[in-house]
């Protein structure tokens, strides 16, 4: 018996959940053999991870904090990619976002009405992540400059510019030297739902039903989905590539911005150190297990933020690194990959597919 | 050698019982062939009835599913494309597979497995002079390879395989992209190599190319032989006949040429190609509603680029272009299609369609603008399936369903896809580049119709073909091309092949 890989001619809704539910199982098996190696019993620590991560009302809502970010810049990182446009800079333009959020929530208090506050802060959030994927894309579509590089290293300068900020000018001068700055006045405090978790939750949820909603049911995700093929193509077709690409990269880098923007109002109350803690990262695992669908990054980020929250409580309770998480995470990665092979493929035997063929109507020929 | 003798040589080439399965098409089923020493054999047959497949396999690209391959007697298991060389056998494929950056010297010994480290040169230079004054493949060695024309590169390819002391030589659709001029040297290249006992196997779907270059024809029908004969026992109309299987027309009923008000109009229009080269120089072309202009050439002389600055997809440098009598000079493509102008672009798969995206996506990837397709922005999956299947119908898109993905669907089908959609969104202007290259006569019978009816029901159609009979058939007024200007225009009925041939390959002056 001989197999042999045979492309797909439409994808299968079976493939489409099937995959990555296996690849999942096979991340925690190997995940397992390494824990083994560690010593630590994989069962006893997965029914820790899990109860640390669901087993609880308040061990939810802490997956629920963590899934938030993880949804939004999931969403904004699924859209450029997308486009094939290799945005992993959502950690920056969180960043940067929360840097501008903490700005208007220190400073515009002064003469800005309460109630416009917390909107305020997080527009202007979302607008300088917007910004600052705005600058990759338009280097990108204007001088054809690798968009990979450009957005990984703007990171960096946003990362060390909001130290400089909250180790800086904005230190608390009450805040016995710590670094971080003023708590934000109580107007610009996002709402909770339970325990931590915020309503950032439902922003999340609504902005992946509408960007679902864009991207398959109207003119502008039709030609997004023309863009992300050929340029060529949607050149051909009169479509402004440039134009298009610069838009929905804004739109990309304004949903990462969200996701600082309630980070700070939501969680922190203030800016100060772990703004950043590599949920940019993380968006882009979420993005390709999400299979670049919108719907599917509300239960991949839940997930993620359930293996993040879970991972602590394994540190704490078996006595394991705290990278174990991460490895895990990464793991995670590997089988996705591979499996993606699946979705678009199918292992069958030599002789089967002949006879299949034979008695397919022709008119399919190659 | 004489052909009786020829008919009794050694056999070279014996392969039985070969079946290959691609997705949802069994494109070898159970084939046999043989081939002779000093034999040229002919694979007729239309696209996608697995002649490339069946040589695919030959020349180790694929591996058969089941079969068996015989080489001077021995079993040969041939698994990659050195293998095939080592046993002699080498294959000139449909795209060149040359090196552009590499001169042609370095393209030739390229992938030798005993190669020095450091080749000899000079003597590598000798030895490709002498095979190219035998086989009188003329070459420079040191040129590089982007500098040659597609005959050239040809050439190239053959000497690749000479080199390597091919003696099996196959030749994938080899005067597609050659003159008539050029098609007649290398048969000339073929009969002296056949002269020196080489074999060689030519896939076409060209009858008068089999009755010029072969000695036994093989024709092969959705991956089964049909026939086998020998040339001289057999007429173009019977391989026809045999190729399709059933009688097909050789011409198209057509309305008497009247022309309206103008549609298309270039004057002294200039653009550069990919490199920055001049790629039309001063084209002067003027295109009526209800006419067919033909434009003539070889490709890859300015055909692409003229269709490109018309749509608006390549800048031009200077001269005007006015559609519909108002001026579209660098008009944006988005602007152009407003003016109800389609376009058949060259490249279907990479331009023409996404392949990733359905067939009722791609018919639609013209009319998802407005209503009813779409309404404020929002689009309507329903008249999506609906727009799909009145045109699958009306131009008999073979499908498996509407939302099959189009990269799964064969070359003429993505054609009738492109040209079903173009048709539907132009009201003036219908350009067309290449539309059959690489169809079977069906395919090729269905698109030529289409075009004339499109021109009896008024448009101006600008028609870029390679194929002469095609241009005959089906043009009202030809434009010939060569290096970016245009030679001559004349009426469709005053037109000669030769001369023709003498202008697209730039034997004679321009004549305007």
């Amino acid at each position: 018996m001989r197999l042999h890989f045979e492309k797909r001619k439409s994808l299968s809704i079976g493939a489409l959940f099937l995959v990555p539910a296996i690849s999942f199982l096979a991340s925690l098996l190997l995940t397992g053999l390494l824990l083994v190696a560690f010593g630590a019993d994989p069962m006893a620590t997965y029914a820790a991870m899990l109860k640390g991560a669901f087993g609880s009302g308040r061990a939810f809502t802490e997956t629920l904090v963590k899934a938030v970010p993880l949804m939004l810049t999931g969403l904004g990182v699924g859209l450029a990619f997308k486009l094939r446009f290799w945005n992993i800079g959502a950690e920056g333009q969180l960043v940067v976002a929360g840097v501008a959020a903490s700005w208007v929530a220190l400073f515009w208090n002064s003469w800005m009405p309460p109630f416009l506050l917390l909107p305020a802060a997080l527009l202007v959030g979302c607008m300088a992540g917007a910004l600052w994927a705005g600058i990759p894309a338009l280097l990108k579509t204007s001088l054809k400059v690798d968009e990979t590089l450009v957005t990984l290293m703007l990171n960096y300068v946003a990362i060390l510019f909001a130290e400089s900020l909250y180790y800086g000018p904005w230190r608390d001068p009450k805040g016995f030297g710590f670094p971080g700055s003023a708590p934000f006045p109580d107007s610009v405090l996002l709402p909770h739902i339970a325990g931590r978790a915020h309503i950032g939750l439902y922003f999340a949820i609504a902005l992946a039903l509408i960007l679902w909603f864009l991207i398959n049911r109207t003119r502008w995700g039709f030609e997004l989905k023309i863009i992300g093929s050929s340029h060529k193509a949607a050149r051909y077709q009169g479509i402004s590539v440039e134009r298009k690409i610069l838009a929905a990269i804004l739109l990309s880098g304004a949903l990462c911005g969200l996701a600082g923007a309630t980070e700070v109002t939501g969680i922190s109350h203030r800016l100060q150190q772990g703004l950043s803690v590599g949920y940019g990262y993380t968006a882009i695992i979420v993005a390709w297990m999400s299979q670049l669908n919108p719907l599917a990054v509300v239960p991949v980020s839940i997930l993620m933020a359930g293996l993040l929250v879970g991972g602590d409580q394994v540190q704490m309770k078996m006595g394991l690194p705290a990278a174990m998480s991460l490895v895990m995470q990464g793991m995670i990665l590997f089988p996705m990959l591979a499996g993606s092979l699946f979705t678009e493929f199918r292992i069958r035997r030599a002789g089967k597919a002949a006879k299949d063929a034979q008695t397919m109507a022709p008119g399919g020929a190659a | 050698m004489t052909e009786s003798t020829r008919e009794n040589a050694e056999l070279l080439v014996e392969m039985k019982g070969i079946r290959k399965s691609f997705p949802g098409v069994q494109a070898s089923d159970d084939v046999a062939l043989v081939l002779r020493k000093g034999e040229v054999l002919a694979l007729l047959g239309e696209n996608g009835a697995g002649k490339s497949t069946l040589m695919n396999i030959l020349a180790g690209l694929y591996r058969p599913d089941s079969g068996e391959i015989r080489i001077r007697g021995k079993l040969a298991r041939i698994a990659s494309p050195r293998d095939a060389s080592a046993l002699g056998v080498g294959m000139v494929h449909q795209n060149f597979m040359l090196v552009d950056s590499m001169t042609v010297a370095e393209n030739v010994v390229l992938g030798i497995p005993k190669l020095p480290f450091v080749p000899n040169a000079a003597r590598i230079r000798r030895e490709i002079l002498e095979l190219s004054e035998r086989y009188n493949l003329k070459v420079e060695p040191e040129a590089f390879v982007w500098q040659l024309s597609v005959g050239e590169q040809q050439r190239v390819e053959i000497l690749k395989l000479l080199y390597r002391k091919a003696e099996i030589l196959i030749l994938d659709e080899p005067t597609a992209v050659l003159t008539p001029q050029e098609s007649k040297e290398l048969n000339a290249v073929v009969k002296l190599m056949q002269a020196e006992g080489k074999s060689a196997v030519f896939i076409t779907h060209k009858m008068d190319e089999v009755m010029s270059f072969s000695d036994r024809v093989m024709v092969l029908r959705k991956g089964k032989v049909v026939a086998e004969k020998l040339t001289r026992d057999t007429d173009p109309r019977d391989l026809a006949r045999l190729m399709v299987g059933r009688e097909i027309l050789f011409c198209i009923d057509k309305r008497p040429f009247e022309p309206k008000g103008l549609v298309l109009e270039l004057s002294g229009v200039e653009a550069l190609n990919e490199r920055g080269l001049p790629a039309l120089r001063g084209v002067d072309l003027r295109l009526r509603s209800g006419e067919i202009l033909g434009i003539a050439g070889v490709a890859g002389n300015g055909q692409r680029e003229l269709a490109e600055t018309i749509t608006g997809l390549r800048p031009t440098t200077a001269g005007a272009i006015s559609i519909n009598c108002v001026d579209s000079t660098n008009a944006s493509p988005m602007s152009v299609i407003r003016r109800g102008v389609g376009h058949v672009p060259q490249d279907r798969v990479a331009v023409g369609v996404v392949g990733d995206m359905s067939v009722s996506d791609n018919l639609a990837m013209k009319a998802y603008r407005s209503a009813p397709l779409a309404s404020g922005g929002v689009l309507r999956p329903k008249r999506f399936l609906e727009l799909a299947k009145r045109m699958i119908e009306a131009f008999k898109i073979a499908t498996p369903s509407p939302s099959t993905r189009t990269k799964f669907l064969s070359g003429g089908n993505i054609q009738k896809t492109i040209l079903a959609r173009e048709i539907e969104a132009c009201s003036s202007l219908l350009i067309a580049v290449y539309p059959s290259r690489g169809l079977d006569i069906g395919a090729t019978e269905a698109v030529r119709k289409e075009l004339v009816a499109q021109r009896d029901a008024g448009l101006g159609v600008l028609l870029v073909s390679e194929d002469l009979e095609e241009l005959a058939q089906v043009a009202d007024t030809i434009a010939v091309m060569f290096e970016g200007r245009i030679m001559a225009v004349m009426p469709a009925c005053d037109a000669e092949a030769e001369r023709l041939g003498l202008l697209m390959s730039g034997a004679i002056p321009a004549e305007v």
